[in-house]
């Protein structure tokens, strides 16, 4: 009880986790504040996708530090998350997406990601798996894929000896701001000097607690995963419109994604997926490797992902409170919400970030902004 | 397809069928799917294929379900496989909607009430060999003897606990096999104990002791409180050893026993089915003398959520008379007749007490699985060995989902149905936690494994319901 950490972190997801660790690593103490178990939620149960075609613009160039950072990961996180670095191609079926593929590509690559246009028979040579529908693809030598459900597994390793203090199993539920913060549990409060809040989509009721009203809004993404099979594909496949992504694990499963939506809400969670929607989804994915047809579905699942007004991350300090920043609503965020919670974690340390945060000012209603 | 029904049953074994023929009785408009070609469950498994059917008590009581099912008026989806349930609309008019995929491809059936009946699945706990080809369930052979009369070998050991495993081992000897051994975990006076109980329901003490007479007048040695030491084999089994086990299932010094063998039959009791309930939120909790974590329902067999009926073995472990009692019941509660339903209670209460006489014997014995060796597979799907669970455990995984992510453990086709009830009891005894809080794993679709290919169907690429595309 009479502990104050330099720095609590409450979530442990990829944005939290990373945090406490860079933050410990820079010579904080720190306590990590997790109702479940670590990366149990979003940062556990996503396609593990690290992919620029995929990314939004803004943040193409933080995608890339991120992705550099994931296939490094045995290095700096000291575990493997079984990151593979690979081929990505993002496809057109039909004239539209031909269009839309066109302007995408290039604006990204604008933005930095090395994106090539390719006819659809050069994407076979690329991906032999692909049929032969594929009018016009999007090449990118930089994208793979991680194993997302050992992230958890990872990141408890690398925070444990960091000597960060691993609350999981503990709610927080809410925060009392006389001298410090101090973070309300069902067991002991947590008192610290400096608080980050990166509760994937529950940083809406978190910073709520602080009196800051952010609107996130709770996607609800349908996942679905093959039993294993002998190699169908080799790179990571998705179309123009990005409801799609596809790839084959090491293992022989493959994971089929591409954000349809299923139900759920933040207080129940991914609750039930809609069948006509994973069938859709299905479909979008014969439709491009077809061998898949011949592979049985072993699980379909749903996890929320956070979204703010206007897309774009939610990461920098939190107006009107000192020492207290958010960290989330990285869209994507599995790919490159590595580096950015790391770069957040410079600016906690007193350091200057190495590329500009997204403070949260611009989507607070005015009188907050004054305040 | 679409189509709407008053009410939508999910597997047509004794409780299942049971409780459509008696709702449809009254005018209900019933849909009863299951993915055998026919009613009759487990129990009484339909003959496929030409095979005659044994012609016994079990085959004409499946005859006489078949028979009432076909003239009730219940739409049937027979050859269909579950493998999404929704509860879905708003709070005014909540359904449920089941996709089931059949030749024709996946049909959509809702209904503002759902009855799951879905049964249990057989338990074995782990050891040395058990994957082996060669190894099969006691309910394998079941089907295998009942729908086809087909014996899964020339030599043969019968081995486990339960009801099943003289009914195997008898089925096996009639067929001409030769039974090596029976090793039944259980002691001769388990049996006995349980004698009085058993003599209250005189059909099955003579099914139970005719099954042991059987067996015994083969002239096939009888191993009592033994259980499988190991299986052995190149690429299958050819070798088997049995050893003395104690009153809970732990195995104890002395004397084993080796046999040349082509096939080893074992089970070591059932566990609920219950993916349809915990895939719709249904609060569970874990009963062990009743295979596991079962549904809490009411005393209309309703459970958390409204509406949404659980009966037979799927709801607890109880045998096929309490399935059809409780069929029956669902059913009239359906067809808006409770006090007919409420009539059935004390014939309930009296044959449950029988049933609570047998259920240690079908339940999972914790000692025996405390004993599983740290290379022996667990997880036969992802070939995960005791070794990598308790590993995973000294990782930090404390809780069952988390397992699952750190060792892979439950992720293969068969989506931890099989190997859940080990697992978990692994977890609660080296965490030092009550089983029911080591959690469940998260129910989810598709209940069975289904073919991508058959899933999708027919489709134009112009017709797939694509979203729009996400902002740049
Ligand atoms: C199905 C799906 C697929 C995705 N696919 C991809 C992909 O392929 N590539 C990609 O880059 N991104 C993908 N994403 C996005 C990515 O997963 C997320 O952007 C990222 O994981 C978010 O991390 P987070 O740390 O902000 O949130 P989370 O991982 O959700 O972490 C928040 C944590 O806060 C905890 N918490 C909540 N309330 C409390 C409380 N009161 N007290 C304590 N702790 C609390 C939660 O338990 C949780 O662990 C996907 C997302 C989903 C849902
Ligand atoms: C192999 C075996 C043999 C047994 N033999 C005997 C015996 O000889 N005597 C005795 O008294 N008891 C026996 N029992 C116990 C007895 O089967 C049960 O007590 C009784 O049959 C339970 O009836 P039920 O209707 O609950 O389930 P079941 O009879 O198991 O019926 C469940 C039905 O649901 C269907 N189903 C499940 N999931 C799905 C899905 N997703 N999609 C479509 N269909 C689905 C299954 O195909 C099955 O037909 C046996 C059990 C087993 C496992």
């Amino acid at each position: 009880m009479s502990r104050v950490f330099d720095l609590v972190v409450i979530g442990g997801g990829i944005h939290g986790c990373t945090a406490a660790l860079f933050a410990a690593r820079g010579g904080m103490s720190v306590a990590l504040i997790e109702r479940g178990a670590l990366c149990r939620e979003a940062s556990g149960v996503n396609a593990g996708t690290l992919t620029m075609q995929m990314t939004r613009l803004a943040l193409i160039p933080y995608a890339l530090k991120a992705h550099t950072m994931w296939a490094d990961a045995p290095r700096w996180l000291g575990h493997d998350v079984g990151v593979v670095v690979c081929d990505g191609l993002s496809l057109a079926f039909t004239e539209r997406e031909e269009e839309l593929l066109s302007v995408r590509a290039r604006k990204r690559r604008e933005a930095g990601a090395p994106i090539d246009l390719i006819s659809g028979a050069a994407a076979r040579r690329v991906e032999p798996g692909l049929g032969d529908n594929v009018r016009l693809a999007g090449h990118c030598k930089v994208d793979g894929y991680a194993n997302a459900y050992l992230t958890g597994l990872a990141y408890r390793a690398a925070l444990v000896s960091a000597g960060v203090t691993l609350l999981e199993h503990t709610e927080a539920m809410g925060i009392d701001q006389s001298g410090g913060y101090t973070i309300v549990t069902q067991g002991q409060p947590v008192r610290c000097k400096r608080l980050l809040i990166a509760g994937g989509v529950w940083i809406e009721p978190m910073l709520a607690w602080l009196g800051v009203h952010l609107p996130i809004k709770v996607l609800v993404n349908q996942l679905a995963v093959t039993e294993r099979q002998s190699p169908v594909m080799r790179t990571v496949v998705g179309i123009a419109s990005g409801l799609l992504s596809l790839k084959q694990y090491p293992h022989g499963t493959t994971v089929i994604g591409g954000g349809w939506q299923g139900v759920g809400d933040r207080e129940n969670g991914g609750v039930a997926l809609l069948p006509d929607r994973l069938i859709g989804n299905i479909r979008l994915a014969c439709h491009a490797i077809p061998a898949l047809k011949e592979t049985r579905l072993a699980r379909a699942w749903a996890g929320l992902e956070a979204e703010t007004a206007d897309a774009l991350p939610a990461v920098g300090p939190i107006p009107g409170h000192p020492d207290a920043y958010v960290c989330g609503s990285v869209h994507s965020g599995y790919t490159s919400g590595i580096y950015i919670a790391k770069l957040l974690a410079d600016r906690i340390l007193g350091r200057e970030p190495a590329m500009p945060l997204f403070p949260i000012d611009r989507l607070l209603p005015q009188p907050a902004r004054a305040a | 397809m679409n189509r709407a029904f008053d009410a939508i049953v999910i597997g047509a074994g004794p409780a299942g069928a049971e409780a459509a023929v008696t709702a449809a009785a009254y005018g209900q408009n019933i849909a009863l799917i299951d993915e055998q070609p026919a009613a009759g469950g487990q129990v009484w498994r339909t003959p496929t294929g030409g095979f005659p059917g044994k012609g016994d008590g079990a085959a004409r009581a499946g005859d006489d379900l078949r028979r009432r099912v076909a003239a009730s008026g219940v739409k049937v989806f027979f050859g269909h496989r579950v493998w999404s349930v929704l509860h879905q609309g708003g709070e005014a008019g909540r359904v449920f909607r089941t996709d089931a995929l059949g030749p024709d491809g996946t049909v959509a059936l809702t209904a503002p009430a759902l009855v799951v009946a879905t049964g249990a699945h057989e338990r074995v706990t782990p050891f040395q060999g058990w994957t082996l080809p060669g190894v099969i369930g006691l309910a394998a052979a079941t089907i295998l003897l009942k729908s086809q009369g087909i014996a899964p070998g020339k030599r043969v050991v019968v081995a486990g606990c339960g009801p099943l495993l003289w009914a195997v081992a008898a089925g096996l000897a009639k067929t001409g096999v030769q039974v090596a051994a029976v090793a039944d975990l259980s002691r001769r006076d388990a049996w006995l104990k349980r004698l009085s109980a058993i003599l209250r329901r005189p059909s099955l003490a003579l099914d139970g002791a005719a099954w042991m007479a059987r067996t015994a007048f083969s002239g096939v040695p009888v191993y009592w409180g033994h259980g499988v030491r190991r299986a052995e084999g190149e690429g299958e089994v050819s070798r088997v050893t049995i050893g003395p086990v104690d009153t809970d299932g732990a195995p104890v010094a002395g004397r084993e026993h080796s046999f040349d063998i082509d096939t080893l039959v074992v089970g070591h009791g059932l566990t609920t089915a219950s993916e349809v309930t915990r895939l719709l939120r249904a609060r569970h909790h874990f009963d062990r003398r009743r295979g596991g974590w079962i549904p809490e329902v009411d005393g209309s067999f309703e459970a958390s959520v409204s509406l949404l009926y659980a009966i037979g073995d799927g709801a607890g472990v109880r045998g096929q008379r309490l399935a059809t009692l409780a069929g029956r019941h669902v059913g009239l509660t359906l067809a808006g007749r409770p006090a007919e339903a409420a009539a059935l209670n004390a014939t309930i209460a009296c044959e449950a007490r029988f049933s609570d006489a047998l259920a240690d014997l079908l339940a999972q014995r914790p000692a025996q699985v405390a004993a599983i060796a740290s290379d022996t597979i667990v997880c036969r799907c992802e070939d995960v060995t005791r070794r990598e669970i308790d590993e995973a455990i000294d990782a930090g995984a404390d809780e069952i989902n988390q397992l699952k992510h750190f060792t892979r453990c439950g992720m293969g086709p068969c989506q931890s149905r099989y190997c859940a009830d080990t697992v978990e009891e692994l977890m609660a005894r080296k965490l030092g936690k009550e089983r029911g809080l080591i959690g469940q794993w998260t129910g989810r679709p598709p209940l069975r494994p289904v073919m991508l290919g058959e899933l999708i169907g027919d489709f134009r690429y112009e017709d797939i319901p694509i979203p729009e595309p996400a902002p740049l």
